[in-house]
């Protein structure tokens, strides 16, 4: 954006034609590389998910013979029970991401405005999630023992408890960033905290909020280890079906509906990128470089 | 900063305007008298709570439950003292675990910002392809790990589609079995990890090459230093920021990894890619619950132990902010 309006005081004639010519080459480059790296795999990935089981056995490159994409699809959406996980991954995510996104505000909100020696340490407990792994074994056994087992109710739980931390990390950075005077306007008027927060904190918080709810749903829905402890077998999200349906010995070598699972279960997220990718981008970027 | 809070809160009126960076013990304390009503702490009650039931407790188990006998095949959960950290240690499975972890997080730290940080070089002018091919490059970022590993598994066999393009290129036949080889498949892991998330890193550096003011290019420019140099003197540096976030977070994010691994390889070959949480998911499947727990609880200390540098990195630039 800002290269060509600086010439080098050096008339360096060579330099310049280098990059100049490099400039011409970038473009072309550019599409090669982005076909190579990301056009390969997905390319590979539609082939296949419309190939027929033989044909797709040892999954390569070429042309599928006979497209049958929509009879794979079809055939994987019953298989793989796609109705009944898709429902199970909202039921879960819908839930964990507004209550994290709740909680996690109120408490940042105080974290942020009262800086006593308890909160800091408190501040410091509360992030130590962003970095530090669950403990997935010992949380099955802690939720058998609150009878939680195996429940969604459970999930959502240890879901808010990992992401928890992250929305406390970016609210509070976001928060002291706003000025007091914007809450006491309203104090003045004799509102209560509830009402400042709810009126006056929530609104203002919308930007981080967006980031904090795509990268949290993000991970969620793409989530299949934690769930593999906590409700394994016992409720059906996407990614534990396509995990189930890949690692069955019946589906082995099915690549055709391993991939046709695997279109259906990313179209939802590639569809959001197509209509959002500029609040997608922006949100992902703002959290990390300030 | 605070001038309007005194008379709201019933507190004497004769309160002078606060700053709260700068507050006296005095001040400071009537400043907290204040906020105990206008910003309550029952507020940080339900957050807390969820913290401490879901995330806090379960941690405090592992460092009991790691010293039981506690398994699926039976019912009574016994001490055992140090057995099962001994038994893994004389095994060699838990330094081997340990020595693949590390260098797998570090691989993929590398791998991760390397393609980021070229693909924010290669994409950083805002011409409308680069606009869409960093849209494409996005997509990996949003899939999940799970298909990515997948793909990988299915384009990476010995007869997949890789070994097919380059059998075509050199008019060979190329038979490589990338995830067969006991030395180099942790590699070529590492870098399915990192093609995943390598969208990620470039958004990152691309933001921070838009943080660098332009007339310091400029005057770097003007006295006479190339645009090579230019490059790596001035604004290479002032990425720092971008980099270190880049890192630490791909260093430790992949410390926790497991969709990919297990997608592409679940482990092996001759296990020579289990990564600690494969571990821990091969043994709880087992019933071996003691022993996933102990493993567990290695990767918490892992990790925690090298992410008290990233956390004062974390809470620094928090202050910035």
């Amino acid at each position: 954006m800002t290269q060509p309006t600086y010439p080098a005081r050096r008339p360096a004639r060579e330099r310049r034609r280098d990059v100049s010519i490099w400039s011409r080459l970038r473009p072309p480059f550019v599409t090669v590389l982005a076909a190579v790296l990301i056009g390969v795999p997905l390319w590979l990935v539609v082939a296949t998910a419309g190939k027929s089981q033989g044909e797709a056995l040892t999954p390569n490159l070429a042309w599928p013979t006979d497209w049958q994409l929509g009879q794979n699809l079809a055939d994987v959406w019953t298989q793989g029970d796609i109705p009944a996980a898709f429902l199970g991954s909202l039921l879960v995510m819908v839930p964990a991401v507004a209550g994290v996104l709740t909680l996690g505000s109120m408490a940042a909100w105080v974290l942020a405005r009262r800086a006593t020696r308890l909160n800091a340490m408190l501040y410091a407990l509360a992030i130590s999630g962003i970095v530090l792994p669950p403990a997935v074994v010992t949380i099955v056994l802690l939720l058998r023992q609150l009878g939680l087992a195996g429940s969604s109710l459970g999930m959502i739980g240890v879901y808010m408890g990992i992401y928890l931390s992250t929305v406390i990390f970016f609210v509070t950075g976001f928060i002291r960033t706003v000025p007091m005077s914007l809450e006491e306007a309203a104090r003045v008027d004799g509102a209560r905290p509830a009402v400042v927060f709810v009126r006056i904190i929530l609104p203002v918080l919308r930007p981080v909020l967006a980031t904090a709810t795509i990268l949290i749903c993000l991970y969620v829905w793409n989530d299949v280890f934690y769930s593999f402890f906590v409700v394994g077998g016992r409720l059906d999200t996407l990614p534990l079906n396509l995990f189930q349906v890949a690692s069955a010995g019946l589906y082995l070598d099915n690549w055709h509906l391993i991939f046709a699972y695997i279109i259906l279960m990313s179209l939802p997220l590639l569809i959001v990128l197509a209509v959002a990718q500029r609040k997608i981008i922006s949100g992902i970027t703002s959290g990390a470089v300030k | 900063m605070s001038t309007v809070l005194d008379h709201t809160t019933g507190v004497p009126a004769a309160t002078p305007p606060q700053d709260s960076t700068r507050a006296t013990p005095a001040r400071a304390r009537r400043s907290s008298a204040i906020s105990r009503h206008t910003h309550p702490m029952w507020f940080l009650v339900p957050a807390f709570a969820i913290l401490f039931v879901f995330f806090f407790l379960p941690t405090v188990f592992n460092f009991v439950y790691a010293f039981t006998d506690w398994s699926g095949f039976k019912s009574q959960i016994n001490p055992v003292g140090w057995d099962n950290f001994t038994d893994l240690a004389g095994s060699g499975t838990l330094f081997r675990s340990l020595r693949i972890t590390i260098a797998y997080a570090v691989l993929v730290a590398v791998f991760q910002n390397l393609f980021g940080f070229a693909l924010a070089v290669l994409l950083e002018r805002d011409t409308r392809l680069n606009h869409v091919v960093r849209v494409l490059f996005l997509i990996p970022v949003l899939m999940s790990a799970l298909a990515v590993g997948y793909i990988f598994q299915a384009l990476l066999k010995p007869e997949g589609a890789l070994n097919g393009l380059l059998s075509a290129i050199t008019g060979t036949d190329v038979h490589t079995a990338w995830l067969g080889n006991t030395n180099w498949t942790i590699v070529v892991v590492a870098a399915i990890h990192a093609w995943k998330w390598m969208g990620l890193s470039m958004l990152i550096y691309l933001a921070g090459f838009k943080t660098i003011p332009v007339d310091l290019v400029e005057a770097a420019q003007i006295d006479g230093a190339s645009p090579w140099r230019a490059f790596w003197r001035i604004r290479f540096p002032l990425l720092a920021p971008a980099v270190t976030f880049n890192v630490a977070t791909a260093l430790l994010g992949s410390m926790n990894g497991f969709d990919i691994v297990q997608a592409t390889t679940a482990g092996g070959p001759a296990r020579t890619t289990e990564i600690l949480n494969i571990f821990i998911y091969r043994t709880f499947g087992q019933g071996l619950f003691a022993q996933a727990t102990t493993m567990s609880l290695i990767l918490f200390l892992l990790v925690a132990l090298l992410a008290f540098p990233v956390i004062r990195f974390l809470r620094k630039r928090e202050e910035i902010l």
